[in-house]
């Protein structure tokens, strides 16, 4: 059993310390938005935890399609962790756009393209995982596992285009505030808290996947010693 | 025309085949007998192509596996003890269906001599639902042969037949052996397998652990034999 | 008690060896998709079972729908291609489903794997049959719906958009379908592998066939059109590359 590395345990520290400082910036130092008030704050989380939920499935997407060139189990246990902690991040993304949603639109949730290709995105992460429980066999596993995540990469922008040539249909909801709107009407102390926002949640991010994937060795390591125990 | 060496084969963590050797001569017929769970039909389904080696070289009819697995495909015919029938197509119709899959021209004629060698042709019109197993392996072996493949794969033919039907099919793997193939027939059956064969096999915990062919047993019983190789 | 057929004793004792080899060579990639597709066609129009299925359900979802929605008049000609297409979905995962477990329950699958063709072969062959599964329930439901509701569905554009819109179905759930009958829950996992993949396609075949029902401009039609066409396009060129991956062992 490797012990931590000292890169891995700097990592750590950086992270937490990088979510405390986006912490403050976010909720002290920003200024208070002048339409929204306080609760426009959730704003720099979101945006953080989308990119990063965005990111990962991108990078599972692409660590899948190594697996199948190459067959080694490292790329499957990246593309797993990848995943994994996309489908947390994203979940969270959609939690706080809810929290935000509420006071702004009045409402917990929309139709629009942008929260619809999230739901509908991370139902496709789940039933990544429902396929993978589904199998025995660690290899067909790995096998199957990549091709969904490309088949599940490729699908969900063309979803997002598809929704947004709907929104003409659905209500418009009230105040038609969204993202855009904000981010163009950032002032200089904003950018600063959103811009280290991005980062802090990238460094995070770096560093979940890290300890997923040890935790995918040891995971392995661990069934080849039953095994030989059990021989 | 089978030439197998240090094959292993994973799944997972498991290794079922460690590292087996195995060669076969055109024409032999070898009786692969072991215990359940040895890997037979684990062995039996990298020849017939179903399934890739984890490591080690399998050749067949001078062809690499799983590199040139298409091309050998055209020359194997594979039985086993599920009969890859459609229940829904008449006998003649499955047939046909794995004759065009094969390329096979003058189709007709060539579907009536396959009917007529296993027996079935005047059952040809009828659904495959409507078969018995025994039936329903006879045109198996059948579909099998359509091709006129050289080298046929047999895994447990004999499973879930009674004691007629496996005479007749005795009767079905006795001729098509007749015609030079190379047959490679996996069995728990060593009574039928002794009549059969000409050499015989153990596969025992992944690797081939006794073989001798039918004059070197000459007067030692199959089953001494099996029952020591496995004893070691 | 099996009579032994008398054929047995008096066949000839050795094959006529075909004295051309005439046997064996590789079918072409058409020949071997067409027999495939023929195979299937043959077998279902014997017992009519996956077709019969599809189409009771179909008609069931339909009924169902009457009265969850409440169709008034007004309300009918903006959620029909909604209705439809749901009730398409539905019915064509019972159809994949099928159309695939028929290969699985009896190894036959592994008989299609032992032919000497291109694994593709096996992957069209299939995405065909499934495909004129579901249009010939399409093409049932349809005026079925149209009587029912006093709705005009023939129509060649409408039609046409219901054929691309299968076409995209057929060929990712005929992927997802070979994967999802190697796992332990089957047929459940289907509509839950599939649904969020083929999204896309549901979402752009309903605005389209809304477009065109509504009467609106055709830009309105042609952008969803042109993502349905896309989506089709890129879906059938990938399952394609990556079937092979989804049979082997």
């Amino acid at each position: 059993m490797q012990p931590k590395p000292l890169a891995l345990k700097i990592l750590d520290i950086a992270s937490i310390i990088a979510l405390a400082v986006a912490t403050y910036l976010a909720l002290v130092f920003a200024p208070t938005e002048a339409v929204m008030g306080q609760v426009q704050r959730v704003f720099y989380f979101h945006i953080g935890t989308a990119w990063v939920g965005l990111l990962g499935f991108v990078i599972a997407a692409v660590a899948g399609i190594a697996y199948l060139i190459t067959k080694d189990a490292r790329w499957d246990r990246f593309e797993v962790a990848a995943v994994e902690v996309s489908t947390v991040f994203f979940f969270i993304t959609i939690v706080l756009g809810s929290i935000w949603a509420r006071p702004a639109w009045n409402t917990w949730w929309t139709w629009d393209p942008r929260l619809t290709t999230a739901a509908i995105t991370e139902l496709i992460y789940i039933a990544y995982f429902m396929l993978r429980k589904g199998i025995e066999d660690p290899e067909k596993r790995a096998r199957f596992g990549a091709v969904y995540t490309l088949l599940g990469g490729i699908s969900a922008p063309i979803t997002f285009m598809v929704i947004r040539l709907f929104r003409t249909i659905h209500p418009i909801v009230i105040g038609s505030a969204n993202a855009n709107q904000e981010k163009m009407s950032m002032t200089g102390d904003m950018k600063v808290a959103f811009f280290f926002g991005l980062f802090a949640f990238t460094v995070i991010f770096i560093d979940l996947i890290w300890h997923r994937i040890r935790l995918g060795s040891l995971e392995e390591k661990v069934e080849q010693l039953k095994l030989k125990v059990s021989m | 025309m089978i030439e197998v060496k240090k094959l292993v084969k994973r799944f997972g963590l498991k290794t079922i085949l460690r590292g087996l050797n195995f060669s076969v001569e055109p024409g032999e017929f070898v009786a692969l007998l072991g215990p359940n769970g040895a890997g037979k039909t684990t062995f039996l389904r990298i020849l017939a192509t179903l399934s890739r080696p984890s490591l080690g070289d399998v050749k067949i009819a001078g062809h690499h596996l799983p590199a040139d697995a298409a091309q050998v495909r055209a020359r194997l015919g594979v039985v086993s003890h599920m009969p890859l029938l459609y229940p829904d197509l008449t006998a003649e119709e499955n047939l046909r269906f794995y004759a065009r899959m094969y390329g096979i021209g003058n189709m007709e004629a060539r579907i009536i001599q396959v009917l007529e060698m296993v027996g079935l042709e005047n059952r040809r019109k009828d659904l495959v639902r409507t078969f018995s197993r025994g039936m329903q392996q006879r045109l198996a072996i059948g579909r099998a042969v359509i091709h006129d493949p050289e080298v046929m794969l047999f895994d447990e033919p004999y499973t879930g037949l009674d004691q007629d039907a496996s005479e007749m099919l005795d009767d079905v793997l006795r001729s098509v052996a007749a015609e030079g193939r190379t047959v490679v027939m996996t069995s728990h059956d060593l009574a039928r397998a002794e009549d059969l064969a000409t050499r015989f096999d153990i596969l025992s915990r992944g690797v081939i652990a006794a073989s001798a062919t039918h004059t070197e047993l000459n007067n030692t019983n199959l089953l001494t034999f099996y029952k020591q190789a496995l004893a070691d | 008690m099996i009579e032994k057929p008398e054929t047995l004793d008096n066949r000839p004792q050795t094959l006529d060896r075909p004295s051309s080899r005439e046997a064996a060579h590789r079918p072409s990639f058409i020949k071997a998709t067409l027999a495939i597709v023929q195979k299937d066609l043959s077998a279902e129009f014997r017992s009519f079972e996956l077709i019969s299925a599809m189409l009771v359900f179909s008609l069931l979802v339909i009924i169902i729908f009457n009265f969850a929605l409440e169709l008034d008049v007004k309300v009918r000609e903006s959620v029909t291609s909604g209705v439809l297409w749901t009730t398409f979905a539905f019915a064509g995962t019972l159809g994949l489903n099928r159309s695939m477990s028929v290969e699985k329950d009896r190894g036959c699958m592994d008989g299609l794997l032992l032919a000497p063709v291109d694994r593709s072969v096996i992957y069209f062959g299939k995405a065909i049959s499934n495909l004129i599964f579901m249009l010939i329930v399409e093409a049932i439901v349809l005026p079925v719906y149209s009587m029912l509701y006093n709705v005009n569905l023939f129509r060649l554009d409408l039609l046409g958009v219901i054929l691309l819109g299968s076409i995209g179905y057929a060929a990712v759930g005929t992927l997802l379908s070979t994967m999802s009958a190697q796992t332990r829950t089957r047929e459940v996992l289907l509509p839950i592998l599939l649904f969020p993949v083929a999204m896309p396609v549901l979402l752009a075949s309903v605005k389209a066939c809304n477009g065109l029902l509504t009467g609106a401009e055709f830009s309105e039609v042609l952008t969803p059109l042109n993502l349905l066409i896309v989506y089709d396009v890129i879906f059938v060129a990938i399952a394609f590359m990556v079937f092979d991956f989804v049979v082997e062992e």
